[in-house]
């Protein structure tokens, strides 16, 4: 079962801001999608490897060769906030 | 020419513009024309060009078509691009606010092939916020709504790009598929939609949801219209990882080339896809096709592949796992939007956060992030691993009998906007018959198996083992020649 303790717990992990409103109607929900989750508590896997994806393939390589990246302007384009050259982030300490 | 250019297949358009009976300045104002009078009531677009750069467009290509210089399988043809793929300089929001004003600074490898075949970019059509969703009302920009009823919807989550088809706003389009989000709007607006064998289509610049599970999917009227779309988005590019380095044959030639050997093809109805949950009108609906095709000479079988029931859960224990991680780059730092607070990172980064996305995608990432965190990942995540090697042990073992497999694209007609919204799981629902595909890899079409007495749209799911698009497309292509239904555009 997720408690709210719980949930408070997640959305600090994936860093996002509920509000209290958000939080009674999530914590049904999750509880919801928890239960409907369980479903594949039913299925036997004893050694059954998992499967992280499904590409035909195993390695790629590439040889090293540098290229030209974005020009600056473009790539500071969309921030939010820059200076000098930079991006701005809020403080971190 | 008596027929207007936008009622016109897309093979159409390509043929008329290269014979030189339609100018591209036409068949371009023709298509504003048509936006102009749907539009308003259809939403199927976030972004669209303005006038004067598309018409502009349209007279460059013109002249080099005079001059001989037309080069490309889409010379001239405009076509809507789903707005999770980059376009350079062109507005791309994946549905959100939080990328409401994000300017990619490259193209995707997709949208440069189109460039590069000289298809016009019309602009970027409407979906669920981050592809989340089978409505396309989670989108920060307002619902698309059902050309064949406006009070419905479209299916999502590439609901923009299948109502742009349906409402004759542009003659071919690109969606994206994680769990059905190209064959589940096709299903719902009587159009073709194909969800290709993991790594056949280039992935760089869609913005990702679900890595392991998601395909760039061609959008169109008819099957050949999608298989034209398919030869120019089908090539390795050394900018995915995943992408291969197979041979791809010419889509549309493999139609002609296979359309007499098919009866020899062997097909199965899947029993479980017929049973829970799947509304009668859409059985009865889908078994009249199956019941042509038994007409026609083909031996159909009924196969059942029980672990499918567990397909839905592990499919979004996977989905939303991926996505938690995925969406984590979002911290309002290099692109998009940023909480207007001020504080230390943490709290600008939640704020942002919090604000920025949608309810679903907080649910979404608050579930993935529990199915991958501490004490819980063996349980869920690293299970759903397990269950889907299962799921594609199932599958292989059917393709060693069966060619195709069938079942319908959808477990009900196109529902209302605003009847599943408010819960989840019911909406989860829906993606019952289409996250098999992903989840195993293999290609997936959806083609229009009918109408309910209604006169609501359904859909035939067709599924092929990996790499099979050739037979996939001819099969499918033959059934809509049986059921007559092509190229059908909603009057609106």
């Amino acid at each position: 079962m997720i408690t709210e303790e719980l949930m408070d717990h997640l959305a600090w992990l994936a860093r996002i801001k509920l509000t209290e409103d958000e939080k009674r109607e999530f914590l049904r929900d999750l509880n919801r999608v928890l239960e409907f989750f369980n479903e594949i508590d039913k299925v036997n896997v004893e050694g059954v490897e998992p499967t992280t994806h499904t590409a035909l393939l195993t390695n790629v390589l590439r040889d090293d060769v540098p290229r030209k990246p974005l020009p600056q302007a473009e790539v500071l384009y969309n921030a939010p906030e820059k200076e000098n050259g930079y991006f701005k982030a809020p403080k971190i300490l | 020419m008596s027929v207007k250019a936008y009622r016109l297949e897309a093979l159409e358009i390509v043929r008329n513009i290269k014979e030189g009976n339609l100018s591209i300045t036409d068949v371009i104002e023709e298509f504003l024309e048509r936006i102009e009078r749907v539009e308003k009531k259809i939403n199927a677009f976030i972004t669209l060009r303005s006038k004067d750069e598309l018409l502009q467009e349209a007279k460059i290509k013109d002249r080099l078509l005079k001059e001989g210089k037309a080069r490309g399988l889409l010379f001239g043809l405009p076509i809507a691009i789903k707005d999770n793929i980059s376009t350079r300089n062109l507005r791309t929001t994946c549905g959100s606010k939080i990328l409401y004003n994000y300017i990619p600074p490259y193209d995707a490898t997709v949208v440069k092939l189109l460039k590069e075949e000289g298809a016009i970019i019309l602009g970027k059509t409407n979906m669920d916020e981050f592809a989340m969703g089978s409505s396309t009302e989670t989108s920060f920009f307002g619902p698309t709504r059902n050309p064949w009823d406006l009070e419905r919807v479209p299916g999502g989550s590439s609901g923009g790009s299948a109502a742009a088809l349906a409402s004759g706003e542009a003659p071919l389009a690109l969606g994206s598929d994680t769990g059905g989000s190209v064959r589940a709007p096709a299903s719902f607006t009587a159009t073709v939609g194909l969800k290709p064998t993991y790594g056949l289509v280039s992935r760089y610049g869609l913005i990702a949801y679900a890595n392991s599970l998601e395909q760039i999917g061609p959008m169109g009227r008819t099957v050949r219209d999608v298989a034209l779309l398919l030869n120019v988005i089908s090539k390795h590019d050394p900018y995915d990882g995943t992408s291969l380095k197979v041979k791809r044959p010419d889509y549309l030639e493999s139609i002609s080339k296979l359309y007499n050997l098919h009866r020899k093809v062997k097909i199965a109805v899947v029993k479980e896809m017929f049973e829970e949950g799947v509304s009668r009108e859409v059985v009865a609906i889908v078994g009249s096709v199956v019941n042509k095709l038994v007409d026609e000479g083909f031996i159909v079988d009924e196969i059942s592949i029980p672990i499918i029931k567990y397909a839905l859960p592990t499919y979004y224990i996977i989905a939303m796992s991926e996505a938690s991680s995925n969406l984590a780059r979002y911290d309002g730092v290099r692109y998009g939007f940023r909480a207007n607070v001020y504080g230390d990172w943490n709290e600008v980064f939640s704020e942002t956060r919090g604000n920025g996305f949608g309810k679903e995608v907080k649910r979404r990432i608050i579930m993935g992030t529990f199915a991958l965190s501490a004490g819980y990942f063996d349980q869920y995540y690293l299970k759903a691993l397990k269950v889907r090697t299962l799921i594609i042990r199932e599958f292989k073992k059917a393709f060693e009998k069966y060619s195709i497999l069938i079942s319908p694209t959808m477990p009900t007609p196109p529902f209302k906007l605003g009847e599943k919204i408010a819960d989840p799981l019911a909406m989860y629902m829906s993606d019952i018959e289409t996250v098999t595909a992903n989840i195993v890899g293999i290609p997936a079409i959806s083609i229009p198996a009918g109408f309910t007495k209604g006169k609501l749209p359904v859909g035939i799911q067709l599924m092929a083992n990996y790499l099979k698009e050739d037979l996939l497309l001819t099969m499918a292509a033959f059934i809509e020649e049986l059921t007559g239904l092509r190229n059908l555009i909603a009057e609106v």
